[in-house]
This record gives C-alpha cells, sequence and structure tokens, in this order.
C-alpha cells in the first residue's frame, strides 16, 4: 500500500514513530499506579510499528528489524507463566505475585513487583500476537 | 515445597530440554542416553520409600493448586502408589535402554519419541500418586493423549493413525465416565479426596446413587485395561513402536484401569454389583484374549490379545478379592483377600514376563523384517539368547515353574477355589463355572506361549536375510530383556523378599479397612505340596499339550466365525455413522456466509440474554439516581449516532470504515468524559489498530456495489440488527438498575495495601484476576498462530496447485 514517493509521510511517520514508541513504554513503566500497563503499552507499540510498515513497506522493515514475532508472542506467554511458577515455589498458589520495596542504586528507593514481570509477558504476547496476525493479512495477496 | 514432587516433576521438566539435545548432539550421541537418567533419578528415589512404606508408613503431602476450589495436588504415597511407580520408572528405565537401539538416530524423530515418552512417564507417576479426584483425571487423560501420540508416532501410515484415532476414542470416553463417576461420588460424599472416599465407603454403598456412580468409574478403568469389550483399540495399537508396546501397552498404561479397581476396591467393593461386574467382566476378557490370541499370525497382535487376556485375570482376581469386604463375611476375609494379593503379584509378574517377551519379538521384528509366525522357524541357531528369552518369557506366561508366572498363577486357581465355596452372592451355582472358564482360559494361554516358542524358534530353517547376525553389537539392546528375564527367575526362587517389602504394602494399602480388623499375611512357596490348584496347572499343560499338537487341525473354526459381527465392525460402522450424521448436521447450518453466522450468534444472544431478563423478571429501569445529562454528552452522542448511520448509508467501504473508527473515538471521548483514563486508552489504540487492520483487509476486496437481497433477508437482518440493539441497552439499563446483592468491586479498593499497585484496573488485570489474564494472552497467542498458519498454509497450497498445472 505505500505510495511511491511520500516525503512528507515518510519524514512524519519517523518522527510519530519514536514519540509512540517512547510513549508506548511510558505507558507500560506507568501502569502499576497511573493509567497503562502491559496491554495498553503492547498495543500502542503495535501501532508504531504498524504506522512504520505503512509508510516504507513491509519488507523495509522488516528488513531492518528482523524480529520473528510468532517468537516474541510464545516467549511472553511462557514469561508470564513462569512468574506464576515462581509463586508456587515459596508454596504460594500459581500466579501469586508479591512486591517490596528496594533500595536501587541511582533510583532510590523503589517499589518492585512481581507483576511487572508478568506484564512484561503480556505485553511481548499482544506485541507478537498482534503483528503476527496484521502481517500474515497484509502478506496475503 | 517437598522434593516428593520433582519425582512427578521431573519427566515434564526433563522434555522441555529433550529437542536441543536432539538438534545439538543427534546425530552424534543417541538421544536415549540423556533420557536414561530421568527414570533412573525416579527409580532411585522412590526406593528410599521403600523400608518406610514396608514398615507401614505412608505420606501424605500437600500442594495447593487451587486452593479456593479445594483442588490440591496431594500426594499419597503408600504400598499400591509405590509399586505402581516403581513398576513406571523401572520399566521406563529398561524400555528407554533398549530404545536406545530399537530407534534408529539417523532415520527416526527421536525428538518427538521422546518428548513423548517423558510426558506419559511423568503423567503416569502422577496419577498413581494423587488423591485429589481431578488431579488424577488431568493426569488419567494426559496418558490417553500420549498414548495416543506415541502410537501414531509413525504419522505416515494409515494403520498408525487409525490405531490412534480408536485408542483415544475410547479411552477418552471411558475417561470421560469415570470423570462424571467421580463428580457423583463427591457429590455423595462432599469430598475431593479418595482417602476421605475410603472413610465414607458405608455412606456410599447406601446410597441411591451407588450404581451409577460405580458403572461410569469401570467404564474408565474397563476402557483403559482393554476390558472386553472395549479391548479392541489395543491390538490396533501395536502399530506403535514396539518398545511402547512393551512400556504402555502392556507394562503401565494399561495398569492404570487396575490401578483404579484396586484403589476404588474399598470404595465399592463388599457388594454383589461390583463383584460381579469386576470378576465377570475380568472372566470373559480372559476367555475372549486367550482365544483370540491363538489364531493371530502377527507376533505383536498374539502378544497384544494375551496382554488383554492377562489384564482380564487380574482384574477378576480384584473382583474376587472384593468379597472380603462383604459385611456378613466375618474373619473369613482374609482368605478371599489373597486373590488381592495374587492380583498385586501377577500384575508384578506380567510386567516382567510380558515385557521381556515384547522386547524379544522386537529384536526378532528389527533384525529379520517380519513378525509373522507363517515365515518365521528355527530361528533357534540364529539368535540363541532370543531363544533363552522367549523361552523365558513364555513359559512364565504359561503358568509353568520354575518361573514366577507359575506362583501367581497358582495363587489365581487357589483364589478362585476359595471363592467357589462362598456361601453368598450366588456363588455356590456360579463358583465351578467361574472355574471351568478359567482352566479353559489357562489352557489357551498355555497353547499360544507354546506357539510363540516352538513356531518361531523350532522346526525347519527358513531362508533368512539377516541384517546382521545377533552377536555383541546388540549385546545392549538384549541387556533389557535379560535383566527382566532374571527377575523372572529371582523373582520364583525368593518370592518373600519382594512379598515382604512391595507386595504386602500394597495389599494393605488396597485393603485398609480390613488390614485394620484381621492380619493380612502370606507367605509363597515355590512348592505347596498336591492340592486341587496344582492338579489344574497339572491338568493345563497336559490338555495344552495335546490340543497344541492338534491344533492344526481344531483351528478352521475360527474362519467360520462371521466377520460382520466381530467388535471391530461395529466400531467401524458406529464411527462411520456418527461421521456421516454430523456432516450432514454441520452442512446444514453451515453455509460458510459470514453474514448466516452473524444472524445465528446475534439471534441466539436476543433469544438467550433477553428471554432470561424477562424470564427472571430482571429488567428493572430506574433513572432517579442518575446524573443529568450534559451539554457536551448529548452532543457526542448525536456525533455517534451520525456516524453510525453513515456506517450504513456510506456507498464506500472506505467511508464506512472512517465512520466505523470515529464511533469508536467518540467512545473514547465518553470514556475521558467520565473519568475513565484505562479504558479511554486501550480503547484508543485498539480503535486505531482495528481500522488499520480493516483497511488492509478492504484493499483485497472489490468495490461496494448496490446488492437487491431478497426481502426475506432483508426482513431478518433488520429484526436481528433492532433485537440485539433493545436488548443490550435493557441490559444496560437494568445492569444500573438491580441491587440484587452487594457489589464486590469495593473489595479491590484496598488494592493498594493488598498489590502495592494504585492503578485499580491494573492490579485486578495482573494480580487478583491473573489466571484469566494469563489464559487471554495464550489464547491472543493461539489466536495469532492460527491466523498465520490458516493463511501461511493456503498460500502454499496455492503455489503447489499452480505447480501441478
Amino acid at each position: 500500500m505505500k505510495e511511491p514517493n511520500d516525503v512528507i509521510l515518510k519524514t512524519a511517520a519517523k518522527i510519530a514513530a519514536i514519540i509512540i514508541l517512547t510513549f508506548s513504554i511510558h505507558l507500560f513503566l506507568s501502569g502499576h499506579h497511573n493509567p497503562g500497563g502491559g496491554f495498553i503499552g503492547g498495543l500502542a507499540f503495535v501501532a508504531a510499528v504498524v504506522l512504520l510498515y505503512l509508510v516504507h513497506g513491509i519488507e523495509k522493515v522488516q528488513r531492518n528489524i528482523p524480529v520473528n514475532f510468532k517468537k516474541i508472542a510464545g516467549l511472553g506467554v511462557l514469561i508470564s507463566v513462569f512468574t506464576g511458577v515462581k509463586g508456587m515455589m515459596d508454596g504460594h498458589p500459581f500466579l501469586n505475585q508479591t512486591f517490596g520495596i528496594v533500595d536501587l542504586p541511582i533510583l532510590g528507593k523503589t517499589e518492585t513487583a512481581t507483576a511487572v514481570l508478568f506484564d512484561v509477558g503480556v505485553a511481548l504476547a499482544v506485541i507478537g500476537a498482534s503483528l503476527t496476525i496484521i502481517l500474515s493479512i497484509s502478506d496475503d495477496r | 515445597m517437598s522434593w516428593f514432587y520433582l519425582f512427578i516433576a521431573l519427566p515434564f521438566l526433563y522434555a522441555i530440554t529433550v529437542p536441543f539435545l536432539y538438534h545439538k548432539f543427534n546425530p552424534r550421541i543417541h538421544t536415549g542416553w540423556f533420557i536414561l537418567i530421568v527414570p533412573l533419578v525416579i527409580f532411585c528415589g522412590l526406593s528410599s520409600y521403600i523400608p518406610a512404606i514396608s514398615a507401614g508408613e505412608t505420606f501424605c503431602l500437600t500442594f495447593p493448586w487451587i486452593p479456593a476450589y479445594d483442588i490440591n495436588a496431594v500426594a499419597y504415597i503408600d504400598g499400591l502408589s509405590l509399586i505402581f511407580a516403581l513398576i513406571i520408572a523401572g520399566m521406563g528405565f529398561l524400555v528407554i535402554c533398549y530404545s536406545i537401539y530399537y530407534m534408529s538416530k539417523f532415520k527416526e524423530a527421536l525428538h518427538n519419541f521422546y518428548i513423548y515418552l517423558l510426558l506419559f512417564m511423568g503423567s503416569m507417576l502422577g496419577l498413581v500418586f494423587s488423591d485429589n479426584i481431578f488431579v488424577l483425571y488431568v493426569f488419567w487423560e494426559m496418558t490417553s493423549i500420549s498414548s495416543f501420540l506415541l502410537i501414531a508416532y509413525w504419522y505416515e501410515r494409515e494403520k498408525s493413525r487409525s490405531g490412534a484415532q480408536k485408542s483415544l476414542l475410547i479411552t477418552v470416553f471411558g475417561g470421560l465416565s469415570m470423570l462424571a463417576g467421580f463428580i457423583l461420588l463427591s457429590m455423595i460424599t462432599d469430598t475431593y479426596s479418595i482417602r476421605e472416599m475410603i472413610s465414607k465407603a458405608a455412606i456410599i454403598q447406601s446410597h441411591s446413587l451407588f450404581i451409577p456412580a460405580m458403572i461410569l468409574v469401570l467404564l474408565g478403568a474397563f476402557t483403559k485395561s482393554a476390558q472386553f469389550p472395549f479391548s479392541i483399540w489395543l491390538p490396533d495399537a501395536m502399530e506403535a513402536p514396539t518398545p511402547i508396546s512393551a512400556y504402555l501397552h502392556s507394562a503401565t498404561m494399561v495398569k492404570a484401569g487396575i490401578y483404579l479397581v484396586a484403589r476404588c476396591t474399598t470404595i465399592f467393593g463388599g457388594s454383589a454389583a461390583w463383584f460381579w461386574l469386576v470378576t465377570g467382566i475380568g472372566m470373559v476378557t480372559l476367555l475372549y484374549g486367550s482365544i483370540n490370541a491363538v489364531r493371530q499370525t502377527d507376533l505383536k497382535a498374539l502378544l497384544a490379545y494375551s496382554t488383554i487376556g492377562q489384564l482380564g485375570l487380574i482384574m477378576s482376581l480384584l473382583g474376587l478379592g472384593s468379597a472380603a469386604l462383604y459385611s456378613k463375611v466375618g474373619n473369613e476375609g482374609a482368605v478371599y483377600a489373597i486373590a488381592i494379593f495374587a492380583a498385586i503379584f501377577h500384575m508384578l509378574n506380567h510386567s516382567t514376563f510380558k515385557g521381556c517377551l515384547f522386547m524379544a519379538v522386537g529384536i526378532i521384528d528389527h533384525e529379520i523384517g517380519t513378525r509373522d509366525i507363517r515365515k518365521l522357524g528355527g530361528l533357534m541357531h540364529f539368535m540363541p539368547i532370543s531363544f533363552l528369552l522367549v523361552l523365558i518369557g513364555s513359559f512364565a506366561m504359561a503358568g509353568l515353574p520354575p518361573f514366577n508366572g507359575f506362583l501367581s498363577k497358582e495363587l489365581f486357581f487357589t483364589s478362585l477355589l476359595n471363592a467357589a465355596e462362598m456361601s453368598f452372592f450366588n456363588m455356590n451355582i456360579w463358583g465351578i463355572i467361574l472355574v471351568i472358564m478359567a482352566w479353559v482360559a489357562s489352557v489357551f494361554t498355555f497353547i499360544y506361549c507354546m506357539i510363540i516358542l516352538i513356531k518361531t524358534f523350532l522346526g525347519e530353517k527358513k531362508d533368512y536375510k539377516l541384517k546382521q547376525k545377533e552377536h555383541q553389537a546388540f549385546l545392549s539392546m538384549l541387556m533389557p530383556p535379560l535383566i527382566l528375564a532374571i527377575l523372572v527367575i529371582v523373582m520364583f526362587f525368593y518370592p518373600n523378599v519382594l512379598v515382604q517389602h512391595l507386595l504386602q504394602p500394597a495389599w494393605v494399602a488396597i485393603l485398609p479397612t480390613l488390614a485394620a480388623t484381621v492380619p493380612l499375611q502370606i507367605v509363597i512357596s515355590p512348592w505347596h505340596g498336591f492340592n486341587t490348584a496344582l492338579l489344574l496347572t497339572i491338568g493345563v499343560i497336559l490338555a495344552g499339550t495335546l490340543l497344541y499338537k492338534t491344533h492344526e487341525k481344531w483351528r478352521s473354526p475360527y474362519r467360520f466365525y462371521p466377520q460382520t459381527f466381530t467388535i471391530n465392525n461395529m466400531y467401524d460402522w458406529v464411527l462411520e455413522k456418527i461421521e456421516t450424521c454430523s456432516r450432514a448436521v454441520t452442512n446444514w447450518y453451515m453455509t460458510g456466509f459470514l453474514r448466516d453466522y452473524l444472524v445465528y450468534i446475534l439471534g441466539f444472544t436476543i433469544l438467550l440474554v433477553g428471554g432470561a431478563a424477562v424470564l427472571f423478571e430482571g429488567l428493572a429501569f430506574e433513572f432517579s439516581r442518575n446524573a443529568a445529562v450534559n451539554m457536551y454528552e448529548l452532543l457526542l452522542l448525536s456525533s455517534m449516532v451520525i456516524s453510525a448511520l453513515t456506517v450504513l448509508l456510506a456507498k464506500s467501504r472506505l467511508t464506512s470504515v472512517i465512520a466505523v473508527g470515529t464511533l469508536g473515538y467518540m467512545m473514547v471521548l465518553f470514556f475521558v468524559l467520565l473519568r475513565a483514563p484505562d479504558l479511554a486508552l486501550t480503547q484508543l489504540v485498539v480503535e486505531t489498530i482495528t481500522t488499520v487492520l480493516f483497511l488492509l483487509c478492504l484493499y483485497h476486496l472489490p468495490k461496494l456495489k448496490r446488492e437487491n437481497s431478497p426481502l426475506r433477508f432483508k426482513i431478518v437482518n433488520g429484526v436481528v440488527s433492532v433485537g440485539i440493539g433493545v436488548v443490550m441497552t435493557m441490559v444496560a439499563f437494568s445492569a444500573y438498575s438491580n441491587h440484587s446483592f452487594a457489589p464486590i468491586s469495593s473489595f479491590y479498593l484496598n488494592a493498594d495495601k493488598l498489590a502495592g499497585a494504585r492503578n485499580i484496573v491494573n492490579a485486578i488485570l495482573v494480580d487478583f484476576r491473573g489466571f484469566d489474564t494469563m489464559l487471554e494472552i495464550l489464547v491472543l497467542t493461539i489466536a495469532g498462530l492460527g491466523v498465520y498458519i490458516l493463511i501461511k498454509l493456503q498460500l502454499a497450497r496455492g503455489k503447489e496447485n499452480e505447480g501441478t498445472k
């Protein structure tokens, strides 16, 4: 679907993609206390990648981001499941999440939660699965 | 968390590494060498429990799985589960050792083979140690599935596929009935634990659901253990590689039904129905298996039928022994309980001699290239060691001294003769018939044992193209069956060591209530003097020899048996009918038009949701507590209506898609106005991506043109769309107006304290309802892969077709 020579679109998309990508990471990280989280962060990430696909064409983007999204999806699910197993090791039920306050070198007193790890899995699964679907459909000509 | 769980989890965890090991080391090192350590570790680990168990201790470990529903992975270690687990691990070790030489590392997909094998081993171990009925059921079905995968291991063969399908259909059918039986039992006793059910056996036996529960549970056991008439899957399962036949289909998986019956003996035992069902079906299976084995010409098929027969024998022994629990039996109970002991003993013996026989037959097949008895003969000169193995194995199976089969066969006759003297359960009439049936079956058992031995190894030499002579190189392939053969002999001479450490605890574990009142003691001696049981055995040998000599003459009736009435044909007929029926039904409503499916889905939603709302008087409209509608909202609402109308009236698809997008974005604004930022964000991103997907799909579609659809079609569409709109609106209003119970949402207000997250929505997503989220991403991933596979497969096939053109 890309147009042969659309300089404005390409330039704008480049900047927009960077903004969306940054925002998606922000969304993901802020999910614990503010609106955001793995699902939304992942989807925003997908939106950025899709924008790149639309503007630059699938081949070019795939050359520059040589990632197999099916594997990303699988990895995400695995991460989520394994964070659940971690709780079992300590004698808690499956998927029991814990949190605590840790003193980190630069950030100071920071709250860490295993739920974030779980959310990483969610984000990766959402990114992987959505991009797999979009790529498969757009490939089908 | 106890180390014990590692024994059950180890096969599953190890299975993950198998593909990596395979790709890294194959074909330099056979993958089997790496697997060998798993059963070895488990066997050694479990052996450490033997002293404690034989001293009468039991262990019960609880591991919370879904504590909210009282489903915990309770591992219960007693004599019965330990003896099964030791067989599983021990036979597993020998079979994997054997498979290293049997399965070629150059030709076979070894990683698949060993992953399935490890899956099976883990689920079988889980099965015997589970105390919770649902955990047991899960493992039970997992053994069925891994068995299916292993039978279909050579899936390019049509017979392997149909055999695997048959075994899966039959065993899963049984598994589901067993689940239903378990649910009935848990309804009666209000517990999910088998041990607690045993303690409430009296309540179960006097309950009106006793018979249905019993029959359902027995269906599970009978299908798994290939009892008549469900036995038809076992001969077809012989399409699996021989190590698998030796492991799953003679030593372990088919014994799962035996395990279940043994475990449930205290729950159901003592009633006439249980006694006659288990004994009767076992006896019929014994006769069916041994009579059919004689006419087989394929060595593996012959062994399969003999396995059916032997399983029937064990089953009938368990049935006979249940008489010990009869309420009016008194102190005689210990006499009848010997049958239960004989069942465990024979089960152990059967695992050794049948494993040995299967492995020996596998060697013949591997070396000669055929297992057809008609093509074999005089093999003694080529394969002296295999000859020895088959000699030991088949003599043990026939029940001859000095092999372990003799001891358990004698016990079988003894228990039958004891049972024949029972004064209850109508045994004064039927007792003698059971003895005759058992004797006839034993004669046939003797005959087919001789067929295996004599037809294959003696007689004139035939022209073989031997791939390789049986010599040192195959010593490792011969090792596992040799170990089993030595066990067969050792168990004959020193049975009491085994009795004391393994069999006695298992016996007590099956009959805990009886063991508490009557001491269960037994001493086996190879020579027990002249008695009726020994006379029966001598009769078997004489009659068997006579009939073997003449069997060419009397084999002819087998040919006249009408083939149309075999169970196999009935199975095929039913399967075919089910297939045609379901195809007809499916074709009737699966039209292939998306709009029809939408009508079905929405129509049913209207009927169910709307119907339920009206029937249960759930409709309520109360607007008194609503906030005032302000200007923005009215504006938003009107733009939403306009964009919805645009979708309907647009002339091009692009306009429609944009209008749908607008509708979605208006929704986002609504969420913002009503202060739901999480929802707004999600809706925003989802809307963006769906619009892109829509555009991608529409890119391939032809131009929208005016369609003149029939009036009926239009009316149906109109009714359904208006109906769904009305129903959803009413549901939304009623949900807001109804206050039947206190909302649970206040619980989540403490998210900061409970989960350390100030964002409640996210705390619910990742913590409170983390299980839902996990399954959702799993579904999403599966859907993604599904789309990928559907489209890519189609592309690949399309290219293939173009190539052929």
